[in-house]
């Protein structure tokens, strides 16, 4: 959900003081957060469960029971029935285009915007930031029938210029009041040692702010991975469609048992838990220090 | 806004660009913005224009569109359905907006004031990661686990543990208002990270010190929150509630993949109705109506939310 997520770089918060005492009321406390939590992982755990069942194991035992032996055919029949490695390199090549291009032209909007300080650039912000908050719906017919006019229709390069430009739309808004607090002595030092703007922008300014933008980046990744509406509405065929899509597509089909659903769900989750492993820390970095600036 | 109340405003020179100029003045920064631009003029604001002009038009999406003036709008006001989909939208906002920011605020001063201190910031990271793993997953994901846990019938997860209590199963899809509810619970679970993760952070800014002073006063616990933290952390709060809000109006995915706008018609939300008139019903002209009406509540949502935060933050700097 790329709307609900702000990232803004900050500063790291001050470590607080060592353990202290605990009473009675802070074990309680401590056992209400947790079962909270146990309630936002349960249905990860009857994800993973059901996965490794058979149909009679599931129509057995049900679907809260640990499997009685591990079955495979759920996955399996799953990962054949929408060529689950085609679908996965799909969403990575989309998802990567996307990221990358996205930062990039965030950077050069952001240059001209935060350094450049052109005329009107609070309009210019605003502007780009409306791209980004408009419901996709209002652009979705017109962009379907230019796609299909152009023959770019059910081509994965037609979701990869749309989510180029909605992502570089935040960039744009968050890059520019980063690069609007940029030093001016280091960008004055560059232009009296000669260099022009262009190359300020790659000696200087890319590789200053390269934490920032690999925070963007990721989470560029993230969002457009996870994109439904654009991808099922432009991406018809089987073989363009991305990893959510394939598998809500699949779920309106008859002959999928419940144990191939729960096997679909699992392997939607897999890519997910593991950018989240790797970006952790850039994660909670990223949306966590300080959501304003 | 007419002119006059803006006139307290004071108008600053324009800024000098950060780097010092030689040749080209500022005009040369504006070859930097032509690839973004562009881009945003083909993707984004052509067809939002082409978008607002169908709505005067009736379309099948084959031949040319038919201008019919005012027609699509006057249709509007006399449809239930598009009533539904506001209505269900304020469900939304209830199950995106207020539940997460009050639980999330809960939960992350617990987090932090409590099992961090207490018990160890890795036990607090650790909890605060499990509350947001469910923001990662794939909306598409999220709606099938939860579709598959309330199928109806004695097999679904959730109708066997109401089992154990003795509760009949329940189709929880197939009726309202249970339809609403399930996508509602979703939401909480989807969104809940969310705010938890930002008012962590927050936090993080609040002073120590002057939570001790507070105490020496003899404030409890809940009056050092409400006057210290709720004050500091507003910014947060401002950010989270407005960036959920637009993600409410503007929910899809959830409502395409649990309950397809059912049953008939009881869970529409406007980007669902807009996205079945375009390519269910194909009526182009009034799918782009309903999406012109989202837009347009969303950009006044976002005005007005962002002219309450400035005029707070101008108040409470006249009071320092």
């Amino acid at each position: 959900m790329s709307a609900t997520t702000a990232i803004v770089t900050g500063k790291p918060g001050r470590a607080r003081g060592g353990m202290t005492r605990k009473r009675g009321v802070d074990w309680l406390l401590l056992a209400l957060v947790v079962v909270g939590a146990l309630l936002v992982i349960a249905p990860f755990y009857l994800v993973l469960v059901n996965s490794f069942k058979s149909p009679v194991d599931y129509a057995n035992s049900g679907p809260l029971a640990l499997p009685q032996e591990l079955d495979l055919t759920g996955i399996v029949k799953f990962w054949e029935r929408v060529n689950f490695p085609q679908k996965v390199w799909n969403s990575v090549f989309i998802s990567g285009i996307v990221a990358v291009l996205a930062v990039l032209i965030s950077m050069l909007n952001a240059f001209a915007i935060g350094i450049g300080r052109v005329r009107g650039r609070t309009w210019i912000v605003l502007l780009f930031l409306l791209a980004n908050l408009l419901p996709q719906e209002a652009l979705l017919y017109p962009l379907y029938y230019m796609f299909k006019s152009v023959g770019l229709y059910d081509n994965v390069w037609s979701v990869i210029i749309v989510f180029t430009v909605i992502q570089a739309a935040f960039g744009t808004y968050l890059l520019s009041s980063v690069y609007g607090t940029f030093p001016k002595e280091v960008l004055e030092a560059a232009s009296l040692d000669g260099a022009n703007r262009w190359q300020i922008l790659w000696r200087v300014v890319f590789p200053i702010s390269r934490p920032t933008l690999s925070v963007l980046l990721i989470f560029f990744f993230i969002w457009t991975w996870n994109e439904f509406l654009i991808p099922l509405t432009f991406l018809a065929s089987n073989d363009n469609q991305t990893v959510p899509v394939a598998i809500s597509v699949l779920q309106g089909d008859r002959l999928m048992d419940v144990t191939t659903t729960s096997a679909s769900a699992l392997l939607g989750i897999i890519p997910t838990l593991i950018f989240f492993l790797i970006f952790q820390r850039t994660l909670t970095r990223g949306i966590t220090a300080g959501a304003v600036k | 806004m007419t002119r006059d109340t803006r006139a307290g405003r004071t108008v600053l020179p324009p800024e000098q660009p950060s780097i010092p100029q030689r040749s080209g003045g500022t005009g040369a920064y504006w070859l930097y913005l032509l690839p973004g631009f562009v881009l945003l003029l083909v993707v984004v604001l052509i067809p939002l224009v082409w978008n607002a002009y169908l709505t005067f038009t009736r379309w099948k999406g084959v031949r040319a569109p038919e201008f019919i003036g005012l027609g699509n709008w006057q249709k509007l006001f006399s449809d239930e359905d598009f009533w539904t989909s506001f209505t269900n939208s304020v469900w939304m906002i209830l199950a995106m907006v207020v539940v997460p920011t009050v639980v999330g605020l809960i939960v992350a001063a617990l987090l932090f004031d409590v099992i961090g201190r207490k018990f160890g910031g890795r036990v607090g990271s650790f909890l605060r990661a499990t509350y947001y793993l469910p923001q990662i997953l794939p909306i598409a994901v999220a709606g099938i686990v939860i579709g598959w846990i309330v199928r109806p019938g004695d097999d679904g997860a959730l109708n066997q543990i109401l089992g154990w209590f003795g509760i009949p199963a329940v189709d929880w899809l197939g009726q309202m208002p249970s339809a609403v509810i399930v996508l509602m619970v979703v939401m909480v679970w989807v969104q809940i990270g969310y705010p938890v993760v930002v008012f962590m952070a927050a936090l993080q800014r609040v002073d120590p010190e002057l939570y001790e002073a507070a105490e020496l006063d003899g404030a409890n616990w809940f009056q050092r929150f409400s006057a210290i933290t709720m004050s500091i952390i507003r910014p947060e709060i401002f950010v989270v509630t407005l960036t959920c809000t637009i993600a409410a109006l503007k929910v899809f995915g959830p409502v395409y993949i649990i309950t397809r706008g059912g049953p008939a018609g009881a869970t529409l939300v406007p980007a669902y109705y807009a996205y079945q008139e375009f390519f269910t019903k194909r009526n182009i002209g009034y799918g782009a109506t309903i999406a012109t009406v989202l837009t347009i509540v969303v950009v006044i949502v976002s005005i007005v939310f962002i002219r309450v935060q400035n005029s707070i933050e101008r108040k409470e700097r006249a009071g320092l």
